[in-house]
Order: structure tokens, then sequence, then C-alpha cells
């Protein structure tokens, strides 16, 4: 019914694939994670400094968006996001949001929760006396937090911040419940359009394989130069 | 342009005949439910299988189930729903497809597999990493008091890799039971498809998802203390466990 | 930490949300107000809706409720004197539709919505500019034509659209065991049923023409004999509650459906389209030309 496998379709659909869906893909993911690394080193912050309920409400957010499908937040979010700008900006309606910012703030929240995860774990394995020894220096605690802690956590959790990421690129692919041109969303409406399924999807499979294979060696290069020695050591 | 809350509408009939809005949202958690199960079932299978295979002393094996790990880790879940669900007909032998589109609840049980093997890689590396935590002492020990490399790791290797790794299983189960969801871009009406639906029919938005996201949290609560437990009535007194 | 303290925080962030859109009530403003004050307009459009709202092969947005929405946006333009109003196109499906319009993401939808009383409940809907009755389509190598024929098999229809909510009727109403499959869009749904995964493809007929036709071989396919509905009203969403974008709009509709209504039907309908050029060769139904001629927004399919 659908012929044979045409390596000329996925051809001449390539620019409208790259520059289009996979353009969207690759933003979304970058400013996401960025975003989601930056909102969630303060989510991170907040939970192990500030007063007890603070503490617990960030908590609560973390788990929260932890314990429920993307697709529900994405959902949630789409429709939801207008009217908490409405409540932000005190307007009298509903602020429209273009779909991509939609997607943004909605990866953006979810992706924040992770990060705050990663970034909170790496900051208790930092050793008390650390601390002690910045307040020992006449460091305030924020100096010590920004000048000492941080860096080595963000550096010691590397690879793990960009494991995460690399899940993240994938997980962009689920804007297609809400019908945007992502990659996949791009592929679907070619595959669509011109009949070829098989193309598209096995075309769109590879480019994902390819790209998230390459990256996570890269990661695990890295990590090897991050943590030399030891760990093997310790293993034996 | 205000939104308007509405708890009712769970008690209101639904367009689709004799039930309600509520039945709607029932229907859609027993689907989640059993996908829930069968899914997870199928990723321990796999997953046990070439974690296993990943840290076997045989290079070949041991390539085998990295391939198999990178190959399902890299692909986005959605993708590999698609794959089955749309390619695979297409590149068996016509009758074969046929058959295969014609199954009954054909779109459940392709969500079924392409889930179970998706989050079977990622059980797969966390069974992978718990034997390579484990001290390589043991073993050798076990080894060297005779077992073969099979008994050994039924008997020394294994057990205490699973009781190290409940914590991790847990929140992987709880994965699965979340990626379930993605089963309704194929026409699933599993839990959030239902939910969407309700949204559709009552022009209602936000009491259907805040509905479905109390069952989502009820789920991870109930993996949550199975497993914690499972966890309490596997413990080996005087091991020091979490 | 204590599961305790990790639901109290659930709880109270759940709380918090609630107030956050719950507790504003005042007066609504218009939509003209918001096209003045930003400058744009946003505009719901469909990307699998043939002819009406769908995506060219430089996946542009075109169709005939497409054309009607641009007159409607250059009058706008010409009468608030707004030269450089910005158009926003947003892409809707069924299920997304109704929540964006109310939601503000967008102002107006210009794709191929069935006019219902359900529907009117929730937002407005412009002067019907099509008719078309729920039907299905199916392989001919099937032979399913009738209800019965669909018995006990699967057969696929659009989330959130009515011909779903017919089918389902239809369905328990007269115990008929169909599996009934919910696909994102009208494109994804004809996919499912021309690759064999469902029987049939519920749908209004003219979309079924549209896709018929634009498939590699039409003749593959027959439509069933068993019609769901009257021929339903076609109109484009607005929000409700806002008398002068509504009475704007009516106004510009009327006008044009008079003047230019039969002309742009025969661009659409009577015409190649792109983009493969095909042409679906459908003469305007006696019911459409009551509706150019008398314009409504009646739900009622036996009013036209």
């Amino acid at each position: 019914m659908l012929g044979p496998f045409d390596l000329h379709a996925i051809w001449r659909a390539l620019p409208y694939l790259l520059l289009d869906g996979m353009r969207f893909t690759l933003t979304l993911t970058a400013l996401a994670a960025l975003g989601g690394l930056a909102l969630g080193t303060t989510l991170a912050l907040v939970r192990l400094t500030a007063a007890p309920i603070l503490a617990a409400l960030v908590a609560g957010y973390v788990n929260l968006m932890r314990s429920l499908p993307l697709v529900l937040v994405i959902f949630w979010f789409y429709f939801l996001v207008p009217y908490v700008y409405q409540w932000l900006s005190g307007g009298s309606r509903p602020v429209a949001v273009g779909a991509f910012w939609s997607a943004l703030v909605t990866f953006t929240l979810f992706e924040a929760a992770y990060f705050s995860e990663i970034i909170r774990a790496g900051i208790q394995s930092i050793p008390r006396s650390q601390f002690e020894a910045g307040s020992a220096l006449g460091l305030r605690k924020a100096q010590v937090m920004a000048h000492v802690i941080l860096p080595q956590v963000l550096r010691m959790m590397l690879p793990v911040l960009l494991t995460q990421t690399i899940a993240l690129f994938q997980d962009t692919s689920l804007v297609y419940v809400l019908s945007l041109t992502d990659f996949l969303g791009a592929a679907s409406k070619i595959a669509r359009r011109d009949g070829r399924l098989v193309e598209m999807y096995v075309f769109v499979a590879l480019v994902y394989l390819v790209v998230c294979v390459l990256a996570s060696r890269g990661v695990g290069a890295l990590q090897r130069r991050l943590t030399p020695a030891p760990s093997v050591a310790l293993r034996r | 342009m205000q939104y308007r809350w509405d708890w009712r509408i769970f008690w209101a009939p639904s367009p689709e005949g004799q039930s309600t809005y509520g039945d709607m949202i029932v229907a859609g958690l027993v689907t989640t439910l059993f996908l829930t199960c069968i899914t997870a079932l199928l990723a321990v299978a796999f997953g046990s299988l070439f974690g296993l295979l990943r840290s076997w002393p045989d290079a070949r094996l041991n390539r085998l189930a990295k391939t198999w790990i990178e190959l399902f880790r890299s692909i986005p879940l959605l993708v590999q729903l698609f794959l089955w669900y749309f390619v695979l007909p297409e590149l068996l032998p016509e009758q074969a497809g046929n058959w295969l589109k014609a199954l009954p609840n054909a779109p459940f049980l392709t969500a079924a597999l392409a889930i179970g093997l998706f989050m079977s890689a990622r059980f797969a590396v966390m069974l992978a990493a718990g034997i390579s935590a484990l001290p390589r002492g043991q073993l050798d020990a076990a080894l060297a008091l005779g077992l073969s490399l099979p008994r050994a790791y039924r008997h020394v290797v294994l057990p205490r890799v699973f009781r190290n790794l409940m914590p991790t299983l847990t929140s992987e189960l709880i994965n699965t039971a979340k990626n379930t969801s993605v089963a309704l871009t194929i026409g699933v009406a599993e839990l959030t498809a239902r939910a969407r639906a309700v949204q559709e029919f009552s022009f209602q938005v936000f009491e259907p998802y805040a509905v479905a996201t109390a069952c989502y949290l009820s789920i991870n609560l109930v993996i949550t203390l199975a497993m914690r437990g499972m966890e309490r009535r596997l413990r080996v007194p005087g091991y020091l466990t979490a | 930490m204590n599961p305790c303290i990790r639901a109290a925080g659930w709880l109270v962030f759940a709380l918090l949300l609630v107030p956050a859109f719950a507790s504003r009530a005042q007066g609504s403003q218009g939509t003209i107000q918001k096209i003045k004050e930003t400058g744009t307009i946003s505009v719901g459009y469909r990307e699998s809706s043939m002819p009406f709202s769908y995506l060219d092969d430089r996946q542009q947005p075109i169709g005939y409720a497409i054309d009607i929405c641009k007159h409607v946006i250059e009058a706008l333009k010409a009468e608030y004197n707004l030269p450089n109003l910005k158009t926003s196109l947003v892409p809707v499906t069924s299920s997304t539709r109704i929540p964006l319009l109310a939601n503000g993401t967008i102002d107006l939808e210009c794709g191929s919505t069935t006019n219902n009383a359900d529907r009117q409940k929730q937002i407005a809907f412009g002067h019907s500019y099509f008719l078309t009755k729920s039907t299905f389509v199916a392989r001919k190598s099937s032979r399913l034509s009738t209800l019965d024929d669909l018995k006990g098999k699967t057969v696929v229809s659009t989330a959130g659209s009515t011909n779903i909510v017919q089918l389902n009727k239809a369905n328990a109403e007269k115990g008929l065991g169909i599996n009934v499959i919910a696909a994102n869009d009208h494109a994804e749904a004809f996919l499912t049923m021309e690759t064999g995964r469902a029987a049939a493809f519920v749908m209004d007929d003219v979309i079924i023409a549209s896709f018929v036709a634009s498939s590699k071989d039409p003749s593959a396919f027959a439509v069933g004999t068993h019609a769901f509905s009257l021929p339903e009203p076609y109109g484009f969403m607005l929000r409700r509650n806002d008398p002068e974008f509504r009475a704007f709009v009516d106004k510009t509709t009327a006008r044009f459906y008079a003047t230019a209504g039969p002309a742009l039907y025969s661009k659409w309908f009577e015409s190649p389209i792109p983009p493969n050029g095909i042409n679906l060769a459908l003469p305007m139904s006696p019911q459409l030309k009551r509706a150019f001629a008398r314009p409504s927004d009646s739900p009622d399919p036996t009013s036209y």
C-alpha cells in the first residue's frame, strides 16, 4: 500500500524537517535546559536553606512534578499558563501565550523539578567541613554557596545534568500531542501528506538514535575525565 | 473571561451514552492500571535479562546487551511507539501485517510492548549498575567455594543486588506508570486520554485534569507503599540497608 | 523526607494554585479592545481540515474558512484604522480549540467546527458557512456501507469532534460493540483507516471527500450510506459575551457572503485546489444557498 522505501521523499522534506522541525526541538531543548537549571538550582537552595514552610512548599512542587506524566503536565500548562499570566500581571483577561512559549514554560517548570533534585544531591554530597571552612574564612553563607559549593556541584554533576538534558531532548517530542511542529511533528505532517510513513518515522528514529548515542558517549567520556582513577580503584 | 469551576460535571451524563463523566475517568484509570501491570512485567523481564547479560563475563553477550540498551534508550518513546504501530506492519509480509493490524485491542498491545521494551533498557541499566556496585569479592568468594557462575549469580549476587536496588526499582516502576500515558497518541483510552475526552465534551478543562492528577498521585503512593512493604519483608537481618 | 510533610506540601501547593485563577471576578473586556492594545489578532487554524483550513506544501494555512477569516481581518484593519495589525496563526486540534479560545490564546477559530447547541453554551459562533452530515469511509475491499456493517469492528474518529460523540452514542444505543479509537486529528484518523488499523473512519462527509480525493488511490475507498446526523452547520468560533466583536464579525460576513460567497465557494469546492490540484466538484447545497442569503448562527440543522 505504501510502496517501496523512497529516500528521495526524505531528501525533498529535509529542509523543512531540519529548518522548521529540528530548529524548534533544539531551541526548546536548549532554552528549557538553561531555564530549568537556573530555576532548579534556586529550588534546591530554597529547599536546603529556607524556612521549613517554604522548603516544604518547594518539596511539594518538586514531588508533584516528578509524580505526573509529562503528557498530562503538557495539557495542564497549555491551558493554564494564560490564566497564570493574567493572575501575575493583574490583567483583566487571560494573556495569549504562543505555542512555543507555552511549551517552553512547561518544559522549564517540569525540568526544574528534576534539575533541582540533581543539584540538591550534589550539594548534600559536599562535606560539611567545606561550609565551616568557608565561614571560618569570613565568607557569608551566600558567598560560600556561590563561590565554594555551587561551582563544585555543577562540575561534579555536569554528566548527570547533561544526561538529563539528553532525556529532555527526547521528551520534547511529546509536544506532538499539541500539534506543534517539532522534529517529529514536522516528519508526521510530511508522512501523512505524502503517504511516506515508513520513511519518515524510520528517518526520525535514526536521527534521534545517532544524536543521542553520540551525546551519551560524549557524556561518558566527560565523566571519565572528571572522575579519573579513584572510582575504578575503589571498585576493585 | 474567568474560569468557572464546576465539580458537578463528574456526575453529569457524558454524551457517549449511558455513563457519566465520572465513569469515563474510572474506565481510564482501570486501563492505565492494567497497562501499567503488563508493561512493568515486560520491562522487568527483559530488563533483568539484558541487565544480567550486560554484566556477564562474556564480551559478545556484553556487546549485545549494550546495543539493546543504547537502542531503546536513545529513541524517544513516542517515536518508538510509532515505529511499532505504524511502521512494523508495513515491513512485515502482507499477511502478517494485516493480521497484526486486525488484532482486537491492537493499540493496547502495541503500547504495552513498546513501553515495556523502552523501560526494559532502563531496568537493564539499573541492574547492571547494581551488579557492578557490589564488591567483586562476593562473586570471587562464591566461585572459590565451587559454585558455578550461574549459581553464584542466582544465590549470591542477585539476591543482594535486588535488595540494594529496591528504591531505584520503585522509582522506575513509577516511571513505567507515568509513561503509559504516551499510549494516548495511538488511541488507547487510558487515564490521560479519558481526562482529555472529558475536557473536550464537558468544556471544563481543569477539573478532569485535576482528578487525573490525583489518580496518578495515588498510583505513585500505592507503588511506593507496596514496594516499601516488600522491602521490609525481604530484609536480611544484620545488613545495613536504607 | 517524611511522607506526611510531603503530602502536606502537595496540598498547600495545590491550594495556592486554585485561587490563582478562580477568585478574580470582574467584567471582561472585549476582543476588539484586546486587539487594539496588543496590535495582534490570534487566529486558530486546523492542519488537516481540507478544504476549510489546512496546510499547503509550504506548510502555510490556507482554505475556504481561512479566506473568510482573512477578509474579516482586513475589514478590522479598515474599520478600526489598524493598518499594522499583526496576525498570529496558532495550530489547534479538535480537542484544544475550545479551551484555547476561552483562555485567550486564540481570538477567532477558522476551521471546520460544527455549530451545535452544547457548544453554544461555552462559545459563540459566527454565521454558518457550510453544512455537512456525519458519515463514515472505509476501504472498498472491506465492503462496509451500513451502520450494522460496523458491528464489532474497530472504528476511528477524531478526538473532540462531534462525530466521535455521535459514533459513541449510536454504539451504546444499538449495542453494536464497536471498538472506538480516538485519533489526534483528521489526518491521523484517516491514516489509521487507510493503513488498516481501523475498519472505518467516522467524519463529516466533506472532510472525508477531500481526504479520499487527495489520497493516492481514491478508488480504493467507499463512503458509507449511513448518516449519523442531518447536515449540520460549520461556523467560526468567537468568545461568548463579546457583543462588539460579534456584531462586527456578523456584519462583515453577512455582506461578504452575499457578494463574494458563491465565488469563494466555487474557488474551493468546484475548482482544483492546492497542494495537489484536486477538484472536489461539490455543487453548493440548497441549505448553504439559504444560509448565504439569510446569514444565521443557528445550531439547528432543520432551520437551514
